[in-house]
């Protein structure tokens, strides 16, 4: 039997963003919390403390900042009629784990949606017609607008130390920053990070292009700054060890330094890390959630009852959670019907790489993950569908998250993988090369979808969640747009030589190459209680006490990193939670 | 994981051992020149100074003959039997994650196609294991009885290239797929911290002009018309 742990307000399940966000605004209208983190608790020392984390083996080898997949991971079939077999090994997407989740080892890239992005499907249908959007593409409209997410997409900057250049404040283009942003009250928390070789090559080549170059929105900070909520942040140093790593310098803004701190110091809030739930349980009727169960760490199964449920794990999990437990009802691609996994979309990312003489000191082992230069001009309404041939855009930039040579040296094509003649190309290239890359959009379409695997399990005896997802003809042609675009920008920089990686017509998904961590949808937010499973609030619309905060709300992805719309969806329910929900426990919409 | 080890504290043995490798370059610049046995210097060597407790004689004098072949001391820079990348495998062969501590290992096991990854049930070390005596097995049987070790470099060569492209006819493990953890793992320990038993003196980052563990280049970010100027250091803080 399980222990009965006493009731309290509120359940957090999962510790990243999100978690962190939500438990900082109900302790903050006074309600008890107990947030379950399924992996360790870490914090910036001992966890994330130099030198050990300068270890490319332990980092990028051993993923010591990463979920682990022996307990539980994913199973990838490319259609319905396939069979899924398991995520054995890490590769296109990496989950976090442990208190900071994906928040700990993400880069920082920290942008806002895009207004016509939130309404997708109808500035699509208004500016080519409803026949322009392919059969079988399921893209819809976010259920909320850019203008009421604006405050929150601003706090969660200043929450982050988010480092950039306004491009529009109260309709106003300012120089240097985004034209085609959607307008902000204020500019960024910090101004943007200098520029390493490749950044400022960006600009150069950008407008070469016509283009209009801006700084990426970083959350790594460029100044020393304190936060609204009093935490403080180092500026970065560039050490290299971003992208999979926890910060040594609290640089990078991660819940673990921006939120965390604060929520440590209160008595309404309590932690239990190595906490895995298993389900939400919930009422005879299946309409009201009771509270949940987890496993302790070692292994003894806990019943935690609660009045209000909230699912903050990584977003391929809150679908897990909600399918294992009944909150809605399992999508069916055959008929359409259901709600539960529908609209599952990725994110279309290549790489383009530039190799020049030994003249050229780009040093590719300085890193930022989040700093760099992008462009906007072939996204949102930049792009002209009509003539690329696809909907949705996505943005070109220059990262440098930092390199090291067991992260992997790229070579020109045609070398070989070993040997003198590999040995020459790498000590050549290392500190002379650099990359653009290109990150589009990824529409939903009806066959791409998350559902319980029928075969494989689990450490604890649950269904595995099987994602069913492969390219489009939309994203290969994107893909092969953005990089000939990419491609051409480069070379007006006049590298030695060049590799780019455009999907090749009929290419399908790869799950052994690293491409993005942005898995979006599952449990998507919309108008419509038919067509998604949770209502523009972020609540489930069959089980009104759990709301799924998280990427699992997109209806489809944009161009952007998803981590700035995420916080600012999760400003957004805390809100409604606290001033309506709270006064009126019930349905919101 | 292991002790750090400081230049003074190695024993006048390991030091001639380096000192005799640091021979190595000349024999094999010839070497590559046509036919030739098997580098017996480097491998005689490194047995000497390091007892592996994970690969058996056999496969030990495998792994030291593939790592001269896949990262050679030459001209370029240090081999990978110089810097110690043998002893990293052995190693590293005995750490969970070789045994699939972060790889999801429950069946069915089931055929897919390459895109969705190995799907085998045998965790790193038994690939590297198992294909290693294939790899043997093929030897014996299109070389008269010999071993891999006791081919010609350019044999040797010839083998691993048609092994890394799939086309060794392997039972219980793909060559390709063999050849693929192999080489992943002969790079990690080449360019892991040296604490790792691997890139001994940090070689092959002094090689590539990779500053190690230092994590820290504010001032350097925006400089562009000197190379980056410091050597490295790893994370026993030793500079190179």
């Amino acid at each position: 039997m399980a222990t009965v742990k006493p009731r309290v307000d509120v359940i957090i399940v999962g510790m990243g963003w999100t978690g962190a966000i939500m438990a900082k605004q109900m302790t903050d209208a006074g309600l008890t919390v107990v947030a379950l983190e399924r992996g360790a608790d870490r914090d910036t020392q001992p966890d994330f403390a130099y030198p050990k984390v300068a270890d490319e083996l332990d980092g990028s080898v051993h993923r010591k900042f990463l979920q682990s997949l022996s307990q539980e991971t994913v199973t990838i079939r490319h259609n319905p009629a396939g069979v899924a077999v398991p995520y054995r090994q890490m590769g296109s997407f990496k989950p976090g784990t442990g208190v900071g989740g994906a928040g700990t080892h993400w880069s920082g890239c920290h942008f806002r949606a895009l207004p016509e992005d939130l309404k997708l499907r109808s500035t699509v249908e208004k500016r080519y017609g409803r026949r322009f959007i392919p059969d079988g593409m399921t893209i819809a409209d976010f259920p909320v607008a850019y203008e009421e997410l604006e405050p929150h997409f601003d706090h969660f900057e200043y929450v982050c130390g988010t480092s950039g250049r306004a491009g529009v404040i109260n309709g106003v283009i300012q120089e240097g920053g985004n034209p085609f942003e959607g307008s902000r009250k204020r500019d960024f928390a910090l101004p943007p990070n200098p520029n390493y070789l490749g950044a400022e090559q960006f600009y150069i080549g950008a407008r070469n292009m016509g283009w209009h170059p801006y700084p990426i929105p970083a959350s790594n900070a460029s100044r020393p700054y304190v936060n609204p909520y009093g935490c403080q942040m180092g500026p970065c140093n560039f050490c290299g060890f971003c992208s999979d790593y926890g910060c040594i310098n609290y640089s990078k803004a991660s819940p673990n330094i921006c939120i965390i701190p604060v929520l440590r110091q209160r008595k309404e809030f309590e932690l239990r890390a190595n906490a895995h739930v298993q389900k939400v349980n919930l009422d005879v009727a299946g309409k009201r959630a009771t509270g949940v169960t987890y496993l302790d760490a070692q292994g003894r199964e806990i019943e935690q009852p609660a009045d209000l449920v909230l699912l903050c794990a990584f977003s391929l999990y809150n679908v897990h959670l909600m399918l294992l437990s009944g909150i809605g009802t399992a999508y069916d691609p055959k008929t359409g019907l259901g709600t539960l996994g529908r609209n599952y979309s990725y994110q279309n990312l290549n790489r383009v790489t530039l190799f020049f003489d030994k003249s050229v000191q780009a040093n590719a082992f300085i890193g930022n993950g989040g700093a760099g230069t992008t462009m906007d001009d072939l996204n949102g309404n930049q792009l002209d569908a009509a003539k690329s041939g696809f909907v949705g855009g996505g943005i070109i930039w220059a990262r440098q998250p930092g390199a090291g040579p067991v992260r992997g040296i790229a070579v020109p094509r045609g070398t070989p993988n070993w040997g003198t003649k590999w040995k020459q190309a790498i000590t050549d290239s290392f500190r002379h090369s650099f990359y653009f890359e290109v990150q589009g959009a990824c529409m939903s379409y009806r066959q791409n979808y998350l559902s319980l695997d029928p075969t494989y399990r689990d450490a604890f005896g649950r269904p595995l969640l099987r994602m069913t997802f492969d390219w489009n003809e939309n994203e290969i042609k994107a893909s092969q747009f953005l990089v000939s675009k990419a491609q051409e920008m480069s070379r007006t920089l006049h590298p030695v030589s060049m590799v780019g990686d455009a999907k090749k017509d009929g290419s399908h998904y790869d799950v052994t190459q690293y491409q993005s961590t942005h898995t979006c949808g599952g449990a998507i937010m919309g108008a419509d209680p038919t067509s998604s499973a949770l209502n523009r609030y972020l609540q489930s619309w069959d089980v009104p006490n759990v709301f799924a905060i998280g990427a699992n709300a997109f209806p489809q992805n944009n161009g952007y990193n998803p981590t700035g719309m995420v916080g600012a969806l999760a400003y957004w329910s805390a809100k409604a939670i606290r001033e309506k929900y709270l006064k009126n426990p019930g349905a919101l919409a | 994981m292991s002790e750090p080890e400081d230049d003074s504290s190695i024993s006048p043995s390991r030091r001639r051992f380096f000192r005799s490798l640091s021979l190595i370059p000349v024999a094999v610049a010839l070497g590559s020149c046509g036919d030739r046995p098997d580098d017996r210097s480097a491998a005689g060597a490194a047995e000497k100074s390091y007892a592996p407790g994970f690969f058996t004689p056999d496969e030990w004098a495998f792994v030291l003959a593939v790592c001269d072949r896949l990262i050679p001391a030459d001209e370029v820079g240090p081999g990978a039997v110089d810097l110690g990348v043998p002893e990293f495998l052995d190693r590293h062969m005995q750490t969970p994650y070789a045994s699939g501590a972060i790889w999801y290992m429950q069946g069915p096991f089931v055929e897919a196609a390459p895109e969705f990854g190995y799907q085998g049930r045998l965790p790193l070390r038994e690939i590297l294991r198992v294909g290693i005596a294939e790899m043997d097995a093929h030897c014996r049987k299109a070389f008269e009885g010999k071993a891999f070790v006791q081919l010609s470099g350019a044999q040797q060569e010839s083998l691993l290239a048609i092994a890394e492209a799939g086309s060794l006819q392997f039972e219980a493990v793909s060559s390709k797929l063999f050849f693929a953890y192999l080489l992943g793992e002969v790079r990690n320990g080449y360019f892991a911290d040296p604490a790792y038993g691997g890139n001994k003196g940090m070689g092959s980052w002094k090689m590539i002009g990779y500053p190690g563990a230092r994590a820290d280049y504010t001032d350097w970010v925006t400089v562009r018309d000197k190379p980056y100027p410091l050597p490295p250091v790893d994370l026993a803080g030793r500079r190179g």
